[in-house]
């Protein structure tokens, strides 16, 4: 059962915070990238520094397992192009895959849009894939870390993300002041 | 209703990742459901194509199949709690969204071409803002940054040359 009510909860609970935090409208969502409304990094920002201060003093009291959750492991030169190609996309569209299925549940003609657009450039990424397969296995770099690529402790690199989310933080505020 | 604060709904979308991390050993994604939808999509039309196919493959092969892909129902629940949400603050609401400098019709060919585009790169990048910026980013993995990195770079290259769409 709770392999169907535990991710439908938590995803109700994604939904949610998107919907509440304006993620669901291209307009407001694509300030951030004309600076006049930074919400996205804000809102982004303070979930990463949120979830990865629970993880660490999670794992640090003995609550948490931090080998247990799956990581995203890493193929640095398929993941920079597809970081290149996706903002490219996102800056088109407006919205990301999960903002896109919230921008088409409120009811947005282009949310609707983008997810079906996202649709069918999976789809056809997927017939394609046989012709860059190479390529996306290259590179590979398994679970691999910024405090081991740093050669600093975990909590000294969480502190670090911290202190640069909060001067982060401090820009976008005067950037839309200015705006 | 005015949206809410931004840090506030970063602490709540925070605390929505934490308890994946505890409760499901794992983070959010939206991409996956994206692929998933179209490897049983395909193995319903051609299933031998599709299980000869490296990328729809590995969907097909997960315990339960591809409808019963973990992100697709966390992404179906997206949708219940955006309606949802919409619905409770009044915004729930029929239209496009777009700048005045274009039509109707042109935003929603760009929305999906948008899409479109966001589609290989996630399938390049192994996953999108959800499940490399958001969850890998607050586990530090060094391709999440770098995927996060060269999303915004992108993002902000590729902008100014749009500027009609939302003026």
């Amino acid at each position: 059962m709770s392999a169907f009510l535990l991710p439908l909860v938590i995803g109700i609970a994604f939904g949610v915070t998107l919907e509440r935090a304006g993620l669901g409208n291209a307009r407001k969502l694509t300030g951030q990238f004309y600076l006049t409304d930074l919400t996205v990094f804000k809102v982004m920002f303070t979930a990463i520094v949120t979830a990865m201060l629970g993880a660490f003093w999670l794992s640090r009291l003995g609550v948490l397992d931090l080998d247990a959750i799956a990581m995203p492991e890493t193929y640095l030169r398929p993941q920079i192009a597809g970081g290149l190609v996706f903002g490219a996309g996102f800056a088109l569209a407006g919205l990301c895959p999960g903002t896109s299925c919230v921008a088409a549940a409120s009811g947005r003609g282009d949310g609707i849009a983008a997810a079906a657009g996202l649709l069918a450039g999976v789809l056809l990424s997927g017939f394609a894939f046989p012709l860059f397969l190479d390529f996306y296995e290259s590179d590979a770099g398994g679970a691999w870390t910024l405090p081991s690529l740093l050669h600093l402790p975990y909590g000294l690199v969480v502190l670090m993300v911290v202190v640069v989310a909060l001067g982060g933080f401090a820009v976008a505020e005067r950037l839309e002041r200015r705006a | 209703m005015k949206y809410s604060d931004p840090y506030l709904s970063g602490v709540a979308l925070g605390l929505v990742l934490l308890a994946a991390f505890v409760f499901a050993g794992r983070g959010l994604g939206a991409s996956g459901a994206f692929g998933s939808t179209a490897a049983g999509t395909v193995a319903l039309v051609a299933p031998v194509y599709a299980s000869d196919n490296p990328y729809f493959a590995r969907y097909l092969s997960r315990p339960g199949g591809p409808w019963r892909e973990w992100l697709l129902i966390e992404i179906a629940g997206v949708i219940g709690g955006g309606f949802l949400s919409a619905a409770l603050a009044g915004r729930l609401r029929r239209g496009v969204e777009r700048g005045a400098g274009v039509t109707v019709r042109s935003r929603l060919a760009i929305a999906f071409s948008g899409g479109a585009v966001m589609g290989f790169g996630a399938v390049l990048a192994r996953g999108c803002t959800s499940g490399q910026a958001l969850t890998g980013g607050a586990l530090l993995s060094v391709g999440s940054w770098a995927f996060m990195a060269c999303t915004f770079a992108s993002g902000y290259a590729v902008a100014p040359l749009l500027r009609r769409t939302w003026r």
